[in-house]
Formats: structure tokens, sequence, C-alpha cells
């Protein structure tokens, strides 16, 4: 169990990596601009180019913090709700109905707005559908919850390839980008960063009852956990929280995965510590990866997704081995 | 004579479409221990876990300290029983220390973090049960035997007045056996602590426990006095095999024919 004063000292760094993370974002791209130029343009006493990259950058910069803070904090629930270490936020299907939503706007040429709007409705759909029906029987269990997800996702999925196969080709580019996971098409970072804000103040207030969920349901339920409440309030949320980061960014991967598991292994099991330590870590991360993303082979953008699987894979099959042992 | 800590009223629990108790009664006064015994599959766990509040009954009514099972908010139900599981299944890691404390959720407030002194009574727990130099050691590197008396530590901690105990014995050599049955009859004479555990062995439940309930897996249960109830011809219809009872210093002993 880690001190409160622990706590606060690991959580303060994360906060300073998020601090740098964000300088990084905001100076390096092709249009050079002093670092002390671009803080003056953050208090406003910015000239015109420096002004010009803020714009540019700190909005996205904004909503891939917000997402990837979504995306860890959903996969921390889900690993906890499925009680099992390879939960990832995608699992139980939500970006598969986002992406099908966003493919199907993507193919009629919908604008953004709609491309968003309809991920979104993707996403809900999905989530109705995957608890609904692991909910038929009334019994709700992690197994059945999973297979349901599973294959509901499964389904998404040849739906989503059946789309991308009548598609026109000059659409291809930007929906596969969007299904590998881009912040460069979002539309706006403000609902994805109140999303963040208010689902980790849902979930911190439970945090404890989450660790003893993580234990099992009954050992929960006997030591005073509202059980069936509690993983009904935690899927909700957890969908929620994929949901708006699906909408804002495509499906980036491996971030909602691999960076509990970090943290995991940095600072124990405690949710109270790990909740808002992935939020900071994901975010980070996912900003960092988007400025590579966007500076690695410049004019030319990746799509962020590719950059995070791409070290989040490694990560991922470091940390399997070492598990094993 | 004070209210009892568990009353069940009417209480008839099935479970896939067996009856294990059909309109039973029991009352469970401070100090008193029970053993559960029957065959695999009876019931037992079921019966344990619905009496702990933990499951629906399909009638009839579980009683703790007076109040409805049913009604009462979970954390109220912690405070009042703790419940040892058959099984503890570990997906992630945890060290021995922040498992016994998981005991004092009930205590706790919402935002509150584990103070010194629940540390404290954590540590006697583990202490009590021969834990004391893991603090901590992960809980995947703990043996079978070891894992199961951190759960009987956690359970220590909790502090409830009454223990519901499924199969508290698995896992655990002989010494710890006897160890972790005069633990809790020591709770019970010292602290008027109310004991209900599913046993295998009748010999140690004639031992360590005052009333013993048969349960036959059909309906059918029993309920008397150690001395009245755990006898051969009970015990051999029971279990559907012969035993020959020895006694010997006040102590029963079955001996399978």
């Amino acid at each position: 169990m880690p001190s409160r004063h622990r706590a606060f000292l690991i959580l303060s760094s994360l906060g300073l990596l998020a601090v740098l993370s964000f300088g990084l974002a905001l100076t390096a791209g092709s249009l050079k601009v002093a670092a002390a130029d671009i803080l003056a343009a953050l208090f406003g006493y910015g000239d015109g180019a420096a002004d010009m990259v803020l714009q540019l950058r700190l909005p996205r910069a904004l909503a891939g913090f917000a997402c990837g803070g979504l995306l860890a904090l959903a996969g921390a629930l889900m690993q906890v709700l499925l009680r099992n270490p390879l939960a990832d936020p995608y699992i139980l299907g939500i970006s598969g109905g986002a992406g099908v939503g966003a493919m199907f706007a993507m193919l009629f040429g919908l604008p953004l707005l709609a491309v968003d709007g309809l991920a979104f409705a993707g996403a809900l759909a999905a989530m109705f559908i995957v608890f609904g029906l692991a909910h038929g029987d009334g019994s709700w269990t992690q197994t059945r919850l999973l297979l349901t997800g599973v294959i509901v996702a499964a389904g998404c999925g040849a739906l989503i390839a059946l789309m991308l196969s009548i598609a026109d080709e000059r659409k291809l580019h930007g929906m596969l980008f969007w299904l590998m996971g881009d912040l460069g098409q979002t539309f706006d970072w403000w609902p994805a960063l109140l999303a963040l804000v208010v689902a980790l103040l849902c979930a911190m207030p439970f945090a404890r009852e989450l660790n003893l969920l993580s234990r099992g349901l009954m050992q929960a339920q006997a030591l005073g956990v509202a059980v069936d409440r509690l993983r009904y309030a935690i899927y909700l949320l957890a969908s929620l929280a994929t949901a708006a980061s699906v909408t804002t960014a495509g499906s980036i991967g491996f971030v909602g995965l691999v960076v509990p598991h970090l943290v995991r292994l940095a600072t124990g099991n405690d949710q109270r510590l790990l909740l808002p330590a992935a939020v900071l870590a994901g975010g980070s991360l996912l900003v960092l990866a988007d400025t590579a993303a966007r500076t690695l082979i410049a004019p030319q953008q990746l799509p962020v997704g590719v950059l995070t699987a791409l070290i989040g894979v490694p990560v991922f099959l470091f940390l399997l081995s070492r598990q094993a042992k | 004579m004070s209210a009892p800590l568990l009353e069940a009223r009417q209480l008839s629990v099935e479970i896939g479409g067996k009856t294990v108790v059909d309109r039973m009664n029991l009352s469970l006064a401070p100090g008193e221990r029970l053993a559960i015994l029957g065959r695999n599959g009876a019931g037992k766990s079921t019966l344990l876990s619905t009496l702990a509040g933990l499951r629906q009954p399909q009638a009839g009514a579980v009683l703790l300290d007076g109040e409805d099972c049913a009604l009462l908010p979970p954390r109220q139900a912690a405070l009042r029983r703790a419940w040892l599981g058959q099984f503890q299944a570990d997906p992630f890691g945890s060290t021995v220390m922040e498992t016994a404390l998981t005991g004092r959720h009930p205590h706790l407030g919402r935002w509150d973090w584990e103070s010194k002194r629940d540390a404290e009574l954590a540590r006697s727990a583990l202490q009590a049960v021969g834990l004391q130099d893991m603090e901590t050691r992960q809980i995947h590197t703990l043996s079978g035997g070891e894992r199961q008396r951190l759960a009987i530590a956690t359970l220590l901690t909790q502090a409830a007045a009454l223990y519901l105990l499924d199969e508290p014995l698995a896992h655990l050599d002989l010494n710890h056996q006897m160890a972790v049955l005069q633990l809790f009859a020591g709770a019970a004479r010292d602290c008027g602590a109310g004991i209900i555990m599913v046993l295998h062995d009748p010999a140690l439940a004639h031992r360590f426990c005052d009333r013993a309930l048969l349960v036959h897996g059909d309906g059918r249960c029993i309920m008397g006095t150690v001395d009245d109830i755990l006898t051969a011809k009970t015990l051999s219809e029971l279990y559907g095999y012969g035993l020959r009872q020895i006694d010997d210093g006040g102590h029963r002993c079955f001996i399978p024919e």
C-alpha cells in the first residue's frame, strides 16, 4: 500500500512529465519557434508566428493528452471489471461500434462533425448491445461479458472490412487513418478533456472498492462493496470514456492496455494511485507519440496509433515475459 | 441473554434445482460455534454464503444482529460478519500486508487511507496466523497454506463479531489446522465471537464446536449438540460410508470401516 506521501510524489513527477510532454509538443515541428516565444504566446504576449504555432499545436496536444488519459483510465477500469490483466478499452467492442459509425459517415462523405457524431452513436450502440446480451439472463458474469464483447467486436470488424472494401480509393486514406488512430482529424479538443476530468472524478471515490473488486466478486461483497452497482457503474464509465476518446481520435491502440500495466509495475495495484497515475502517464505518452508522429518524417504525418502500437508491442511483450517467471 | 449474532427464519436454500435446506430455523448466540458437515455438493458452501447474506435465499430470512440481511447495506453487513470463501483468486499482484489491510475496508470512510492503527491491526492478525515476517511478500509467491492463512488474517483484520468459514482448514498442515481452530475457539471464548464453519473432519468438529448441522443434500438437515449428533450412526448415514467411533479422553475419533 502506497502511503499518501508516496502517492503525492509519484503523481507530482508524472505531472511534471505531462508538462514536459506539452513543452515538447509545442516546440517541435517544421516551423521553428523559440520556446520563450511560445511561452509568451501562452500567456497572451506572443507575436504572429508563435501565436499561430500555438493555435495549431496546443489544441492537438490537449486532445492527445485527453485521449491518452481516457484510454489509460478506461483500460485500468476494464482490467478490474473483467479481472483480467489482458483486458483493454476496446475488448468489449466499443471501438468496433465507433469504427462502424465513423466508416459509414466517411463512406458517404459526411462532414467531420457527422463522422464524430456517428462514431459516438456507434460506440453507444455497441455498449448497449453488449450490455443487453451479456445481461440477458441476469448472470452478468465476467466470462459472458467478455465473450459477448469479443463477438460484437468481431462483427463490427467484419462490417468495417466490408465498408473499406467497397470504399472509394480517395476516401480510403482517411478511413484507414481513422481506424489506426489519428489526432490530425480531431474536430475539437475540449469534449475529450472534459470527459477525462469527469470520468476521473467519478472513478476516484470508488478506488478502494475497485481494489477489492479486483480480488473477486464474493470477496468484495463480503467486505462491504455493493458489487452489482459498482460493476454497472464501471462498465458505463469505462465505455463512455472509451467512446469519448475513440470519437475524438479514432481507435488508438495499446495505450489502454500497456499504460495501466506500466504504472502497475511501477507503483503497485492500488487503484487510488493507479487511476490518476495512469491518466497522467497515458496522456503524456500519447502527446509524445503524436509529436513523434507529426515530426518523424515531416511533412508527411503518421497516424499516432501506429506509433503507440510500435512502442506498445515490444513493451508489452517484455512485460509479459517478465511476468511468466 | 444477548441478541443472537445470526438468526435464520424459515430459511429455504436451493441451488441448481436441488434443495439444500428447507424452512430451517437457526440461531447463533455470541460465543457459540457451529459446524456444518455434509458430502461434496450437498450445498454447504451455498448455505454458508446465504447465511452471510451474499446470496438470496429462496424463502425465509437471515438476520444479522436482529436486522434483515437483505435490507442491510453491504458495508453494515461487513461490520457484523466476516466470510471466508473457498477460493482466493489473485489476477493482479499484491503484497501480504495490502491483502490483510483489505479487511479494514468496511471500517474506513470513502476518502480515508489506512491509518497506523489499521496497519497495527493487520500486523497482529498476520502474527496470529504466523505470517509476521512476510508483510512485503507478493501473494503470488505464497504456498497454498500460506495463502489460506493470509485469507484468515484478512478476516481477523475485519474484526466482525461473526465468522462464517468455508473450509478454513483447506491447504493447512496439521499444526496450522490446530492453530487456526484454537484461534477461533479463543475468539469465541474470549471475545464472544460467533463461529460457523464448514468442516470435513467430524472429530475436529466435535472437539472445536458446540453444535453441528448435518446437511444431507436432499433438503434434510439435522442439528444438535456435537455430543448428540456426531455419532457413528448419523455420520455413516451422512457420508454413506460406514464409520466406527472411538472415544478417547473426551475427544471422539471416527474411523472408516
